[in-house]
C-alpha cells in the first residue's frame, strides 16, 4: 500500500477556502520580517515577482539566478498571452469558468482547491501588471483587448503583441530590481543551486556554485523557495531555453522532496519542426495562432507524397483535397482544441502518411482563409464597398501582420517561408512539464520550509495544462499566493535566529557537491556532454513522449540504464571547476537528467489510464481518444528517490472532487 | 559549407586575449549560426581542445543573452536580428567571419566571447520601474490609454537588454537602452508620475559604470535586433532636461 499525502486543502466552500485561509492564516510581524532570510531560486515570472512581493513584505531576501540577468529566465520567452476571469468581454467568463475550462483542461488531475484560487487571483495579476506599466494590446477606446486560446470558449487572454511573457517578466523584474535597490532582495547572479542544506528537518540553505569563479558557496535562510522552471530539456530538444534544467529541484528531491506526476509533459502542437542532426532546440509558434490559422493536411496520400518531395506544394491542392481535420473531428472548438489533443491529432495524421514535410513529420496551419476574412471587414471599415482580391489579400496581410507580425517574423527567419503567402509547417514539440516538485495547499514540499512555486510545482495543470495558464500561475504564486502561505510556516520561526552557514549540514552538503564534481570530472571519457544529453533525448522522445506503451517504457529504462552506465564512463568535460566552464554546469544537469528520466518513465509505467499529456496507447477509445481510470488513478502520484539503484517508492496523494463532476473530456 | 573563422579567445590558457583561426567544413544553410559554433565545440571536444565560450539561452531571439559581434556587426549582417536569428544560408561557401566579443569598458570580457552585462542590472535598479508593490494596483481598465500611446511604449518596452547599442557606439553609449526604458514608463500615465526622478537616477547611474556620451552616431539604431528608435533618446534627454529643470524633483 502506497502512503498517503495530505494536501492540507483548508475547510469550507470551494469558493470560500482562500479568503478564510487569508483572514485566518498566521502572520509574521513587520519587526520580526527584518529578521527573517528567505531563498528564493530562480529568477523568471514566479521567482522574481516571489522575490519581489517578498521584499516588499520586509523579509531579508536572497535571489539566486544562474542567468548573468534575471531578465533573461526563460519566462521571457512565453509568446501568445496569459488569461484572467476578467469578463471584460461580456462572453459569460467567471472565476467559476475558468476554474472549471482548466480542471477539465487538465484532464480531472489537478487538486481543486489550488485551481480555484488560482482563478480567483486572476484578476489581480492583470491589475498589478498594468500598474507595472506592462504595455497589454488594447482597443481604440484605450481599454485592454483580448483574445481565444485553446480549450475555452470564451475571449480571456490578455496580451502584448507576441511577447506578453517578455513583457511580464520584465514587469517582474524591475518589480525585483525596486527591491534590490531598497536592499530587500540581494541579487546572486550566475550562481547555481546544486545543493538543498537540511537542518533539524527544515529546509535551511542552498549550496551553489558560482559560475563565473566555481566558488562554491553557501547560503543559509530560515526557507527556501524553489522557482526553477520545467524540466523539458530532459528531451534534449524542446521550446525550452538552452540552460532551462531540473538540477535545483532535483537536488531538493535527492534531499527527500517528492515528485510528482514526471510523466505529465505537454507537447505543444504548433513548433517548427526539427529540420536536421545538429538541431539544437525547437521553436515554438504562439497557439494564439489558431485562433486564425487552419491546420490541415492533404486528403490524398499522394498529394501529402508530392509535397514532401517538393514536386507540389500547398497552394497546388485545391480546397476539396484538403482535410481540415481539427475541424472535422472536433466541431465545437475546432482549430481551438487543448494542446494535446491538438498534438496527438497532427502525430495521427503523419503516421498515417499525411505528413507535408521531407521528414514526414509536419502539417500545415493556414492563413488565407483569415486574411480573406480580415481583409473583407477592413475593406468595409473603410468604405471600399467591392474591393477586389488584391486589395482584400493586402488589408488582410495588414490585419494578420499586426497581430502576428513578430511571430511570422520568427518563421521566415527560421525557415526561409513566407506564411503570408503559403501555410506555415508545424508540428508537435515538448514544451511545458505539468509534473514538478509536489506541494501542499501552501506550495510547500514535503520538507518543511521548502516551497516550490511556478512550473516547478505540480500543482494546477493537472495532465495538460492550457494555453496562457503558465504565465497566470507562474504569476499568482509570485504575487499572490507565496507571501500569504509563507507565513504560515516561517511565524512559527519567529524566534529562530539567523541561520548559522558554517554548521555540519552545510559543511556536508558543501563536500557532496564536491565530490560530485569531481567525481564527473575525473571519468576523463571520449564523447561530449551534448551528445549523451542528445542519445538521453531521444529515448525519452521515442517512448516517454507524445504516446506510450508498457512494452515501449520498459525497453526505454533499460536503454537509459545502459546510457548512463556508459555516461559516467565515457563523458568527456574539458576544463575544471576553478573557471567558467559552461560544459561543466551542461554535465551536472545532464547526470540529473538522467535520474529524473528514470522516474518519469516509472511514473508512466504505473499510471495504467491515458490522461491529458500522458498517453498509453493500451488505454484509447475506439475513436482514439485518451480513456482514463477514475477508479484506479484519480491521485497524483507523488515519487520518493531512493537512489539509482533503487527502485522510487510511491506517495499517492488522493483527488477529491467536491465541487465538479469527472466527465470524459469532450472537444466534440 | 566550408569557413574560416577567426574568433576571440580571452581567459585561460588564452591569456589578455587573441584570435584564432578555426577551419569549419561541415556547416550547412540551413543551420543557425549558433549551431554552426555548437558544431566547432563538438569538434574541439573532440580534439580535447577548450571549446569557445559564448552566452545563448533562448535561442528565439527574445532572451538577450547572445552577445557577440559578427565581421564587425553586433548580431551579424541582418537587420533586426539577434545573433542566435542568424543562419548560415546569409553566409557563402568559404566566407572567413570574424567573431569578437561586444567591447566596451562598462562590459568587461569573462571568457571568450562571454562578457559580463550586470551594468544595465544597475541602471534599471537605479531607476527603471513604477513604484507600485504588489496588492497597490487599482482595475486594469480603470486607467484607458491611447492603443497609439501604447503600442509607442511597447515598441520601446520590446528592448532585449543585450547591449549591442553599447556594442555597436563608437562612445561606448548606453543611451539606447537607457531612454528606452525611460520612455517605455513616461509614455505610460502610470509611470508619468515619477518620470522626472526616473530620468536623473538612471543617467547618473550610467554615467557611473564607464559608459560614454552620445554624440547622436546613431549605430544602435542601425544595430539594434529590436529596432529600437533613437528618438527614445530625444525623449530621455527632454525628461533629463525637465527634471534639472524643475524644483520638486531636486
Amino acid at each position: 500500500m502506497a502512503n498517503t499525502l495530505n494536501g492540507n486543502v483548508p475547510p469550507g466552500q470551494l469558493s470560500d477556502k482562500w479568503t478564510q485561509y487569508k483572514s485566518t492564516v498566521s502572520l509574521v510581524a513587520p519587526n520580526n520580517k527584518r529578521n527573517i532570510e528567505i531563498i528564493v531560486v530562480g529568477s523568471g515570472l514566479a521567482g522574481a515577482s516571489a522575490a519581489a512581493s517578498l521584499g516588499e513584505l520586509g523579509y531579508k531576501v536572497k535571489c539566486i539566478t544562474f542567468h548573468d540577468s534575471p531578465r533573461r529566465a526563460h519566462s521571457i520567452a512565453a509568446q501568445g498571452g496569459i488569461n484572467a476571469a476578467k469578463n471584460y468581454r461580456n462572453d459569460g467568463d467567471s472565476i467559476y469558468r475558468l476554474f472549471y475550462d482548466t480542471i477539465k483542461g487538465g484532464d480531472y488531475r489537478s487538486r481543486e482547491a489550488n485551481v480555484h484560487r488560482l482563478a480567483e487571483v486572476s484578476v489581480n495579476i492583470i491589475d498589478q501588471a498594468v500598474a507595472q506599466g506592462v504595455p497589454f494590446a488594447r482597443e481604440y477606446g484605450g481599454l485592454l483587448d483580448n483574445r481565444s486560446f485553446g480549450g475555452v470558449q470564451v475571449s480571456r487572454t490578455f496580451y502584448a503583441r507576441g511577447q506578453t511573457g517578455q513583457q511580464l517578466l520584465i514587469g517582474a523584474y524591475q518589480s525585483l530590481s525596486r527591491q534590490i535597490s531598497l536592499g530587500n532582495v540581494e541579487l546572486y547572479n550566475r550562481h547555481e543551486m546544486l545543493d538543498l542544506v537540511i537542518v533539524d528537518g527544515k529546509a535551511r540553505g542552498i549550496i551553489a556554485r558560482n559560475l563565473v569563479t566555481g566558488k562554491i558557496e553557501r547560503f543559509a535562510a530560515h526557507a527556501v523557495v524553489l522557482a526553477t522552471g520545467g524540466y523539458g530539456n530532459v528531451f534534449y530538444l524542446s521550446t525550452n531555453a538552452m540552460n532551462s534544467n531540473v538540477t535545483a529541484a532535483w537536488k531538493a528531491v535527492k534531499r527527500g522532496a517528492l515528485m510528482a506526476n514526471p510523466s505529465f509533459t505537454q507537447i505543444h502542437p504548433t513548433c517548427i519542426p526539427v529540420s536536421g542532426e545538429y538541431q539544437s532546440k525547437l521553436t515554438l509558434m504562439s497557439e494564439s495562432l489558431r485562433n486564425d490559422g487552419r491546420v490541415w493536411v492533404p486528403k490524398k496520400l499522394e498529394d501529402a507524397q508530392a509535397i514532401r518531395e517538393g514536386r507540389k506544394t500547398a497552394n497546388d491542392i485545391p480546397e476539396a483535397d484538403r482535410d481540415y481535420y481539427l475541424e472535422r473531428r472536433y466541431p465545437a472548438f475546432g482549430n481551438l482544441v487543448p494542446r494535446d489533443v491538438a498534438s496527438r491529432a497532427a502525430k495521427i495524421e503523419c503516421d498515417k502518411g499525411n505528413g507535408v514535410s521531407p521528414t514526414g513529420l509536419a502539417v500545415f496551419m493556414d492563413f488565407a482563409s483569415a486574411i480573406q476574412r480580415y481583409g473583407k471587414s477592413k475593406a468595409h471599415t473603410q468604405g471600399i464597398h467591392n474591393p477586389d482580391e488584391a486589395t482584400i489579400v493586402k488589408l488582410g496581410e495588414e490585419v494578420i501582420k499586426e497581430k502576428y507580425g513578430n511571430l511570422f517574423d520568427i518563421y521566415v527567419k527560421i525557415t526561409g517561408d513566407n506564411p503570408y503567402k503559403t501555410p506555415m509547417k508545424i508540428y508537435p514539440a515538448v514544451h511545458y512539464t505539468m509534473g514538478g516538485l509536489w506541494v501542499d495547499y501552501n506550495l510547500e514540499t514535503n520538507i518543511p520550509g521548502l516551497f516550490a512555486i511556478g512550473e516547478a510545482n505540480f500543482s494546477d495543470h493537472g495532465a495538460n495544462r492550457l494555453g496562457a495558464s503558465a504565465l497566470m500561475q507562474g504569476l499568482a504564486d509570485g504575487y499572490f499566493v507565496l507571501p500569504y502561505t509563507i507565513g504560515q510556516f516561517l511565524s512559527k520561526d519567529i524566534r529562530t535566529p539567523k541561520i548559522d552557514p558554517n554548521q555540519p549540514a552545510f559543511d556536508e552538503a558543501e563536500e557532496n557537491v564536491r565530490k560530485q564534481i569531481n567525481n564527473i570530472l575525473n571519468v576523463k571519457g571520449s564523447q561530449s556532454v551534448e551528445s549523451f544529453h542528445r542519445r538521453l533525448g531521444k529515448i525519452m522522445w521515442d517512448y516517454c513522449g507524445m504516446s506510450r506503451s508498457a512494452e515501449g517504457l520498459q525497453k526505454a529504462r533499460t536503454m537509459l540504464k545502459e546510457l548512463r552506465e556508459e555516461f559516467y564512463r565515457d563523458v568527456y568535460v574539458p576544463g575544471s571547476n576553478d573557471e567558467y566552464n559552461p560544459e561543466l554546469e551542461k554535465v551536472i544537469r545532464v547526470a540529473d537528467f538522467f535520474e529524473l528520466g528514470e522516474v518519469m518513465i516509472v511514473d508512466a509505467l504505473n499510471r495504467n489510464e491515458s490522461c491529458g499529456g500522458h498517453f498509453r496507447e493500451e488505454y484509447q477509445t475506439e475513436e482514439g481518444e485518451a480513456l482514463r481510470n477514475d477508479a484506479d488513478y484519480t491521485y497524483v502520484a507523488a515519487w520518493e528517490y531512493k537512489g539509482w539503484e533503487e527502485e522510487p517508492a510511491l506517495h499517492q496523494e488522493p483527488l477529491v472532487f467536491e465541487a465538479v463532476e469527472l466527465k470524459t473530456r469532450s472537444y466534440k | 559549407m566550408k569557413l574560416t573563422l577567426k574568433i576571440w579567445r580571452q581567459g585561460g590558457e588564452f591569456g589578455n586575449g587573441k584570435f584564432e583561426t578555426y577551419q569549419m567544413n561541415n556547416a550547412n544553410e540551413h543551420m543557425s549560426f549558433l549551431e554552426m559554433l555548437d558544431v566547432l565545440n563538438e569538434e574541439l571536444i573532440s580534439q580535447k581542445k577548450t571549446p569557445v565560450a559564448f552566452e545563448h539561452d533562448c535561442r528565439e531571439g527574445i532572451c538577450g543573452t547572445c552577445s557577440m559581434v559578427i565581421n564587425g556587426q553586433p548580431h551579424g549582417p541582418l537587420k533586426g536580428t539577434t545573433t542566435c536569428q542568424v543562419h548560415m544560408r546569409h553566409f557563402n561557401d568559404g566566407d572567413t567571419i570574424v567573431i569578437e566579443p561586444f567591447r566596451a569598458q562598462a562590459f568587461p570580457v569573462i571568457r571568450d566571447l562571454v562578457v559580463d552585462r550586470s551594468s544595465f542590472d544597475r541602471i534599471i535598479q537605479a531607476g527603471g520601474y513604477i513604484s507600485v508593490s504588489t496588492g497597490q494596483a487599482q482595475d486594469a481598465n480603470a486607467i484607458p490609454i491611447e492603443k497609439d500611446v501604447a503600442a509607442k511604449a511597447f515598441d520601446a518596452a520590446a528592448c532585449i537588454g543585450c547591449g549591442a547599442c553599447v556594442a555597436a557606439c563608437p562612445n561606448a553609449s548606453a543611451m539606447l537602452f537607457t531612454s528606452a526604458k525611460v520612455a517605455h514608463l513616461a509614455l505610460l500615465p502610470q509611470g508619468k508620475v515619477e518620470s522626472h526622478k526616473r530620468a536623473k537616477a538612471m543617467v547618473a547611474q550610467m554615467d557611473e559604470e564607464g559608459f560614454g556620451l552620445c554624440s547622436n552616431y546613431g549605430a544602435c539604431e542601425a544595430e539594434c535586433p529590436k529596432e529600437i528608435s533613437v528618438a527614445n533618446i530625444a525623449m530621455l534627454n527632454r525628461e533629463y532636461l525637465n527634471a534639472n529643470l524643475s524644483r520638486s524633483d531636486s
